[in-house]
């Protein structure tokens, strides 16, 4: 399993911090986010925000890197700290 | 965890829901360290306004160990463009109240520039570059902070 966590607003918007997605139906992150947009319109159009950053493993990624059982794939906001 | 973090190898980076003691801080940069004469800090603090709304406080949200590794990463970047001594990067996280302080960003060497320029250079990517998130409470209710393009063009300043 590929493990996925959200974030700030993200994490308010789907009403979750965190789930699974097998890792025969997602081979990049953008696959991983198709995947995840199956469950409704609702994740779909939450998902689909094109500011939405990703990160791998701690790792800042573009939509085809690669990801594989075992992987923590992190959706979030841009930042806004300091 | 804050035990940790303080204790191990990022011990010059701490996320942390207390408070820090600014003076504390600046003792830590100092002691036993008389190669610099230069010490240069950062303190933000909590205001109680922003975009003409009044703030009634910050909750601030980060991305474990993604944080300090990122921190880390800016800090070492730093550390290869300019003469520095010493670094601390203090982040909070958690429910904040107005006034209270948010981050901290010390840095020693032994002449001013380096210290300035690096003091700036570190928060001007923490800004753009570290998993942190603000959640703002204001009279209209709670509203996440969006990413400023000033920021962003801040931290890209430092390429040119």
């Amino acid at each position: 399993m590929i493990k996925v966590i959200f974030f700030a607003a993200l994490r308010e918007q789907l009403g979750c911090d965190g789930t699974e997605v097998s890792a025969n139906n997602a081979s990049t992150v953008a696959e991983v986010k198709d995947a995840l947009g199956q469950k409704d319109e609702g994740w779909k159009n939450y998902l689909a925000n094109n500011s939405l950053l990703c990160a791998v493993n701690h790792q800042m990624v573009q939509g085809d890197f690669a990801v594989k059982a075992g992987d923590e794939v992190a959706f979030f906001p841009p930042v806004t700290g300091g | 965890m804050n035990i940790n973090t303080a204790m191990n190898k990022h011990a010059e980076i701490s996320i942390q829901t207390e408070d820090f003691d600014h003076g504390f801080e600046v003792n830590l940069l100092e002691n036993d360290n008389v190669e610099d004469g230069a010490v240069v800090t950062f303190s933000g603090r909590v205001r109680n306004n922003n975009l003409g709304l009044k703030v009634k406080g910050l909750f601030l949200e980060h991305y474990p160990d993604m944080t300090e590794k990122l921190l880390a990463e800016i800090i070492q970047t730093a550390k290869t463009r300019w003469n520095i001594g010493r670094v601390k990067v203090i982040h909070r996280i958690g429910q904040l109240a107005i006034g209270e302080q948010i981050v901290f960003v010390g840095v020693t060497s032994k002449h001013r520039q380096d210290a300035f320029a690096a003091n700036e250079f570190i928060m001007d990517f923490l800004k753009v570059k570290a998993p942190f998130w603000k959640k703002e409470l204001t009279e209209l209710g709670e509203t996440w902070l969006e990413a400023k393009t000033s920021d962003k063009e801040k931290a890209q300043a430092w390429s040119k």
